[in-house]
């Protein structure tokens, strides 16, 4: 089933959540929602599904218009943020709820096999005739994922899926819902400020900011050509050094990139830690260490250049540098966005 | 146990203990002792009586059937509070309240002169040849009245509190809103329907003012248990007085143990195991 | 593409327009009827012989000393109990001890005992044929078909109405600000009025509103043990049924009108404190948030 917003605008009382959104997602792609808090992606995913209404715009299922198709009758699987289960019913009745109360009349017998095939599905099995609350919080995760599947839906929305889980759990299940994806091969969104995981998971990312989406793209693309200084920074840590733009190259203090496309003038330069490192000799920006930060990967450099600004570089774990020790900070790559 | 890092314990405890004692325990203590008094035979001998069945009938019955409509009403007020808007809801919201604020003596006199033969409503239906007032149906118009606000009270903030994702996940599941209604709204509601339901009944029975001014309290037919303790006392039969308030208190009792039992059964799901 | 509409909310549950104009039509005719009818006929009834009549009643001695009495039992017995409720909710919020959930039904129980009941039993405990009744007859002290039996018949009835707020409430709010206080040197009055206090004034009001109204109002006990003596013992639901079985309707209702009133300030001030946040322990702040 592909999915496309046209022009999609909703606003909350006087908040405008979501403003002039058009998106195409293809049949059988897992697309991740990615933004901060208040940027819209619940919202459009909400309306997506049915739950809410678009002020303007319209929403189309393949070619069929389903802007103003009610949540029942459009055929999506949802699984909630706090998954809603419905806690007076067991696992294995509230995976069967959808097949009961369906119009399509289903045997006893046929219900009953696929409830126990999703359970299986799940990685569930024995737990149908646990109650909700006797249940973790990632068993309850995929219930709610059962549950939403066994309507066979066209399309599965996931609105921040492990967001109320442990570190552990989330990465398991990220894997999990992967393979799941893979194996129903079912067009699927899900919403997430977490950036690990939309680019962990997700075929494609989609990146909003207030209401408006700012880049997509494969992982890859936003992470190798971030269009913007917000995604720049939303994606990672980022140092940011105030840069200056003269034919073709930036200049930041004794460093210096080249850039294309951009005037001349004032500049930002952005560079992940490991973009930078550290070098006793120039050119670079002059600079102290200030702490070294030891990870089992690496180190970390947090040092101070001479014009105040604080950076923090990668090094290679051999690297002896020490807290105090005078030196350059110098660019292997950066990104450059005009102020 | 914790320690207790608070001071005033012996005092706070000493005065809810001293004062439940004198004023709750002792009395009750004191009934009990006096219905005791009589011996099985002359006990069961009066409350087994041929009025006191009659009145324990007219009693439960009203009773129930008050607290059947109630349960229907109840839950419809609930459900038009919590769910809709409209002008003036706040002020019925307020409204429902009345029965618990209005005296019961004076919502007696009031619903009396509303169903009696000439009142408002008394016309109008004796004309359809249905009499209230001094009749079985005047002791449950009264009950309905008195016991109304228990059902809306118990239900509102329940149904305030439901989760809405747990209807918006029924309906992205397919589900019609009477599917809906009857798999995942009411049974997380009949845990509060229970409650309410046994509170508004055990008034009912209790129920004394607003009734004994509609029921005509003929013996055999419309005389409640209440107003039959109390007809005892005039005649000062206190023992038979004390027999027969001791089966109401029994009721009560009673009451509250399935109500208890109810409760914890519909909530045995949240149970964690 | 679909036109520009404006804000719409898919429909809830029951939100067809038909069902729902429905719904409201019949629960707001009923409360018309079954609510609202009664507490009209009161007004009715009672200037129904005029305003002269309406007047003579209220002025009337034997309505005045009713008032006087329902009063006078309202003022001894709210207090006591706001007392009681008040030291029964600390004790049982603040500490643990063995058989607390026993004396929290306890408390209960008057609420499910009916009012002739609960006067039965006091008949029991100082009536002639009661625990004390010859003791006190002894000593010449008159309990019962007197006032204090009226106050003590009162306080039965209304035993649970402060302690019943306040214990979700303060049971809700823990007892680390009590017990910071407490650690920073504060006495246990001081820690109650300072800290303890503030945080329950309004359902503490609250429930002292409720047992008023409940105090004012109580019939079924209070005629057990008054003896119903004119111009002594009746409070004013008493005196309502006196002048109602003298066949003095127009009085009846001017009396009770007084009462009508007092349960619309009732239910004024209810509303009132509501929304101070009062009558509802506030549940668990809700976690599910939408527009994220």
């Amino acid at each position: 089933m592909k999915i496309r917003l046209d022009h999609v605008i909703k606003t909350f009382e006087t908040f405008r959540a979501v403003k002039d959104v058009s998106l195409e997602i293809e049949s059988g792609e897992l697309v991740a929602l990615l933004g901060p808090s208040g940027s819209g992606k619940t919202t459009i995913l909400r309306m997506v599904a049915g739950l809410e209404y678009s002020d303007s715009g319209s929403i189309h299922f393949d070619t069929q218009d389903a802007t103003d198709i009610p949540v029942r009758d459009r055929g999506v699987g949802f699984v909630f943020q706090h998954y809603a289960l419905f806690p007076h019913m067991t696992v294995a009745e509230n995976i069967a709820f959808g097949m009961k109360v369906s119009k399509v009349k289903r045997e006893k017998a046929a219900i009953e096999a696929r409830v126990t095939e999703l359970l299986r599905l799940v990685r569930l099995e024995g737990l149908g005739d646990r109650f909700p609350a006797q249940i973790s919080g990632g068993q309850r995760q995929r219930v709610a994922l059962a549950r939403a599947l066994a309507v066979d839906p066209k399309v599965l929305l996931l609105d921040e899926p492990f967001g109320a889980l442990d570190a552990n759990v989330r990465r398991d299940l990220r894997r999990w819902l992967r393979e799941i994806h893979s194996e129903l091969g079912i067009t699927t969104i899900f919403v997430t400020h977490d950036q690990e995981e939309a680019l962990d998971l997700a075929d494609r990312v989609v990146i909003l900011k207030d209401g408006q989406i700012v880049q997509q793209g494969t992982p890859e693309e936003v992470c190798r050509d971030p269009k913007s200084a917000f995604v720049m920074k939303f994606l990672g840590d980022a140092n940011v050094i105030a840069a200056e733009v003269r034919d073709g190259k930036a200049y930041a203090s004794g460093a210096a990139i080249a850039v294309s496309g951009l005037p001349d003038g004032k500049a930002e330069l952005y560079a992940r830690p490991a973009d930078l490192d550290w070098a006793l000799q120039g050119p670079g920006i002059p600079a102290s260490i200030t702490r070294v930060l030891d990870r089992p990967d690496g180190r970390r450099v947090l040092a101070t250049a001479e014009t105040g600004e604080h950076l923090e570089l990668d090094v290679e774990p051999e690297r002896s540098v020490k807290a105090g020790d005078g030196g350059f900070v110098t660019l292997r790559r950066a990104k450059v966005f005009a102020v | 146990m914790r320690r207790n890092i608070l001071p005033g314990l012996r005092l706070s405890l000493g005065v809810t203990l001293f004062y439940v004692g004198l004023i709750v325990v002792l009395p009750i203590v004191a009934l009990i002792l006096k219905a005791a008094s009589l011996g099985p035979e002359d006990y069961w001998r009066i409350v087994s009586s041929a009025r006191a069945l009659a009145s324990y009938r007219v009693t439960v019955l009203a009773a129930l059937g008050a607290t059947v409509f109630n349960l229907f009403f109840g839950l419809a007020l609930a459900w038009v509070l919590v769910r809709y808007r409209f002008p003036g809801w706040r002020l019925v919201d307020a409204m429902v309240d009345l029965p618990f604020a209005l005296p019961t003596a004076v919502a007696g006199i009031s619903l009396t002169a509303l169903f009696s033969a000439n009142g408002w409503f008394g016309s109008v239906l004796g004309n359809l040849g249905i009499t209230v007032a001094y009749t079985p149906l005047g002791i449950m118009i009264a009950m309905c009245f008195t016991s109304l606000p228990f059902i809306v009270r118990t239900v509102q903030p329940v149904l305030e509190d439901l989760d809405p994702a747990l209807e918006e996940a029924a309906q992205s599941l397919g589900g019609s809103d009477w599917a809906i209604f009857r798999k995942v709204i009411l049974p997380l509601l009949t845990p509060a329907l229970l409650a309410g339901v046994s509170l508004s009944f055990a008034r009912c029975l209790g129920e004394f003012g607003a009734i004994i001014f509609i029921a005509g309290n003929k013996p055999m037919s419309t005389e409640i248990t209440a107003l039959l303790i109390f007809i005892r006392l005039e005649e000062y039969d206190y023992p038979a007085a004390a027999a027969i308030a001791s089966v109401l208190l029994l009721t009560a009792f009673v009451m509250l143990g399935v109500t208890n039992w109810l409760q914890a059964r519909a909530l045995r799901y949240t149970v964690k195991g | 593409m679909s036109a520009i509409s404006s804000r719409r909310k898919p429909p809830r549950v029951g939100d067809q327009p038909l069902f729902r104009r429905a719904l409201i039509g019949i629960v707001l005719i009923l409360v018309a009827l079954i609510i609202v009818a009664p507490l009209v006929v009161i007004g009715v009834e009672a200037f129904s012989k005029g305003w002269a009549v309406y007047r003579d009643t209220i002025l009337h001695p034997d309505t005045r000393h009713a008032i006087m009495l329902t009063v006078l039992a309202a003022l001894i017995a709210v207090p006591i109990n706001t007392a009681f409720g008040v030291a029964a909710a600390w004790s049982i919020t603040k500490f643990d001890f063995w058989g607390k959930r026993f004396l929290l039904v306890v408390i209960e129980i008057p609420f499910s005992v009916s009012p002739i009941v609960a006067g039965v039993a006091y008949l029991f405990v100082y009536g002639l044929q009661g625990l004390f009744g010859e003791m006190l007859d002894a000593w010449d002290i008159k309990i019962l078909f007197a006032i204090p039996g009226v106050i003590l018949a009162s306080m039965f009835v209304t035993a649970p109405f402060v302690a019943r707020e306040l214990i979700p409430l303060m049971q809700a709010q823990g007892r680390d600000l009590e017990e910071a206080a407490t650690s920073l040197g504060a006495s246990g009055w001081r820690t109650f009025f300072s800290v303890t206090l503030p945080n329950v004034k309004w359902a503490l009001l609250y429930g002292v509103v409720l047992c008023n109204a409940r105090v004012m109002g109580e019939f079924g006990a209070v005629s057990v043990v008054s003896g119903n003596i004119r111009g002594q013992t009746n409070t004013l639901p008493l005196h309502i049924e006196l002048l109602y079985h003298d066949y003095q309707a127009a009085g009846a209702f001017a009396s009770a009108s007084i009462l009508a009133l007092i349960a619309v300030f009732t239910i004024i001030a209810k509303v009132a404190l509501e929304k101070q946040g009062a009558g509802r322990v506030q549940p668990a702040a809700n976690s599910a948030e939408n527009a994220s």
